[in-house]
């Protein structure tokens, strides 16, 4: 086992390195720092001189190793909006994010697992073809058509949810959280149901599709010839290996959510990562831009390595491969 | 003896889209208590599907259309679910063909022994059900049992496997086992340590085995008496040696005289021209008669039934005279 969690997060550095010559390559080609720092009325000299002192005459490996030692202390440039480091920026506008995709993954966890098992135990039930057709509507609505529509139900017409920003938040050592007020949970509800509104449809069915495919195993029916109740054969040999695909495919979705929350966030102005993202977009913030990647790339791959490991729990042959 | 199993005039079919498709067309064995019946017969015949209708669990679509299967006067056709769930695995455990895809492979071993205990005995506790499942074990000759209790299948040998399998069966100490094909996937020379270790099983806890193969030199060691079926029909019935010596219907003497072993170095293989009928096509009159030698007229009119051959075995065939048409 730790062997095999020592291959992963070496694994995951070396994407993280990519993504890094990723962020660089952005960074190298979007405006020219100078311009940013000295505005146009400096002369072609002075320019050069600046250039010069700033290392920007380097060769590119050289000006590299420079950017991954600064984003190794944490420092991927300032704002140029913000007059903040970016680094700063986007640490303040993390929490908001985050409870959002926690709160929405929630949901699809609470929600898919029940309503997946059942329609691939149940197919032929009115309930399960329901759930089926809907998925499908679900699937096809695009997440700021739901949030619009919800924000017109329930905020506008029936005035029960605030129609936008994260409404009470307590700061719980460097960490703003809405999760603790009753306000906070009544303006994360909308938000969270729109983000989870894509991705909630996907789990079922592919819950369900994976779920059905396991009944039709040898084994489930060598479990019924055990005599074994129906609960012990679905929840227990059938739903434990449903859940290897669907941890691979979840640790996958996680991240495609928190780049949905661009959608989600600019819609209920939601103050995380997202609204962030689409203001810095607007306003050609390249270091933020830049760090807004470096940080949900680095997000990405840690939520992935920890879902492997998961993985690893519930599949005793990854266990054994890992000892090797 | 006392009879333990009776299979009488087993008809089951599969709903398709397509229209009904009859698999096994009036099937009848009896097993008495502690007897080792063989099942034989080529794919396709209905044998696994007999083997399965007896615990009540054919796949979708298919269904016990009519007859009955009297295990020590109930029949198994007709009861409920919940009673039938209370047989399966209890006292009537089932072998499956592939130890490889039979275990779950996300479960050790001692929870997929333990929890047949434990379904079957709610009031069990972990510490006897452990004991009872390492006693199981140890009869099936599996090494250092303790330990092997908490692996998982992948770290089983196919052999090991299927004896695996064979202890679960044990489990609830049944009074039939049906094996479907128990050796298929395995090595010839694992083959026979598994074949004699259920003989060994069956004859000092009484049980009965109905034996399902295709096979003809593993029923010959290890089974008392044979049912051939063909087509989902029982063609043959009798005492094995004698079925074996001096097969009386046509299409077992074909399947004899299939065996390499009957053929002399450097001749042709013999064989069975023609192929199995599929079930939706299985020609009037006797199933086999495209298929046999020895075709008469009548063959292609009506179908026989079960009569006493030369030697008093049972066979479906119109050489022999009708007279006593024998239904068990």
């Amino acid at each position: 086992m730790i062997a095999f969690m020592i291959r992963r997060i070496i694994q995951a550095l070396i994407v993280i390195i990519i993504i890094s010559i990723i962020g660089f390559a952005i960074k190298q080609s979007v405006g020219d720092p100078l311009r940013e720092l000295l505005g146009i009325s400096v002369s072609a000299e002075e320019r050069e001189e600046f250039r010069e002192k700033l290392g920007l005459n380097d060769p590119w490996y050289i000006q590299y190793g420079r950017f991954l030692g600064d984003a190794a202390r944490g420092d991927l440039g300032t704002s140029m909006f913000y007059k903040r480091p970016a680094t700063e920026v986007i640490l303040e506008k993390a929490p908001a994010t985050l409870e959002l995709v926690f709160v929405s993954s929630l949901i699809i966890i609470l929600l898919s697992v029940p309503l997946g098992i059942f329609s691939a135990i149940k197919p032929n039930a009115l309930f399960s073809r329901f759930l089926m057709g809907g998925s499908i509507v679900g699937v096809s609505i695009p997440v700021f058509l739901t949030a619009i529509m919800m924000v017109y139900i329930f905020s506008i017409k029936l005035g029960w949810l605030p129609s936008y920003g994260r409404g009470e938040v307590v700061m719980v050592g460097g960490w703003g959280t809405g999760l603790l007020t009753l306000d906070g949970w009544k303006h994360i509800l909308m938000p969270s149901v729109a983000l989870s509104s894509i991705m909630l449809p996907l789990f079922i069915r592919l819950i369900r599709s994976e779920m059905m495919e396991v009944l039709e195993a040898e084994y489930i029916k060598y479990a019924w010839a055990k005599g074994l109740a129906h609960k012990r054969v679905w929840f227990v040999h059938a739903f434990k290996n449903t859940l290897l695909p669907v941890i691979t495919v979840g640790g996958v979705q996680l991240g495609v959510t928190i780049a949905f929350t661009i959608l989600t966030e600019t819609v209920f102005q939601w103050q995380g990562l997202g609204f962030m993202f689409m203001e810095a977009v607007e306003r050609s913030d390249a270091p933020l831009l830049v760090a807004y990647l470096m940080f949900v790339g680095i997000v990405m791959v840690g939520v992935n390595t920890i879902v492997d490991m998961i993985y690893g729990l519930v599949n005793p042959t990854i266990r054994i491969a890992g000892v090797k | 003896m006392k009879k333990l199993l009776e299979v009488k005039d087993l008809v089951i079919k599969f709903a398709l889209r397509t229209g009904e498709v009859t698999a096994t067309n009036g099937v009848s064995f009896t097993l008495k208590k502690g007897e080792r019946l063989g099942l034989v017969g080529e794919s396709g015949a209905g044998k696994s599907v007999t083997g399965f209708s007896i615990i009540n669990l054919i796949s979708k679509p298919g269904y016990i259309a009519a007859g009955k299967v009297d295990f020590l006067g109930e029949d198994l056709a007709k009861i409920g679910d919940e009673k039938m769930r209370s047989i399966r695995g209890n006292r009537i455990s089932m072998i499956f063909q592939d130890p490889m895809m039979t275990l779950n492979p996300v479960l050790t071993i001692g929870t997929q022994m333990t929890e047949t205990l434990h379904q079957h005995n709610p009031q069990m506790g972990k510490e006897e059900a452990r004991n009872i499942a390492l006693d199981k074990l140890r009869k099936v000759y599996i090494p250092s049992p303790e330990k092997r209790l908490d692996q998982y299948p992948h770290e089983f040998s196919g052999g090991m496997r299927q004896r695996i399998i064979i202890a679960i069966a044990l489990l609830t100490d049944p009074e039939l086992i049906i094996a479907d094909e128990p050796t298929t996937a395995l090595d010839v020379t694992i083959q026979a340590e598994i074949m004699e270790l259920l003989i060994e099983l069956c004859e000092t806890e009484d049980m009965g085995l109905i034996l399902i193969t295709h096979d003809l030199a593993v029923v010959g060691q290890v089974t008392q008496n044979i049912a051939v079926m063909y087509a989902g029909s029982v063609v043959e019935k009798g005492p094995t040696a004698q079925v074996i010596a001096e097969p009386q219907h046509p299409y077992t003497q074909g399947l004899i005289a299939a065996l390499p072993q009957s053929s002399r170095h450097g001749e042709r293989l013999n064989q069975i021209p023609g192929m199995m009928p599929t079930l939706k096509d299985i020609p009037p009159g006797c199933a086999f008669n495209p298929r046999c030698n020895q075709v008469m007229d009548i063959c292609k009119t009506e179908t026989p039934g079960l009569r006493p051959g030369k030697n008093g075995n049972l066979a479906a065939c119109h050489l022999y005279p009708p007279g006593q048409e024998e239904q068990g």
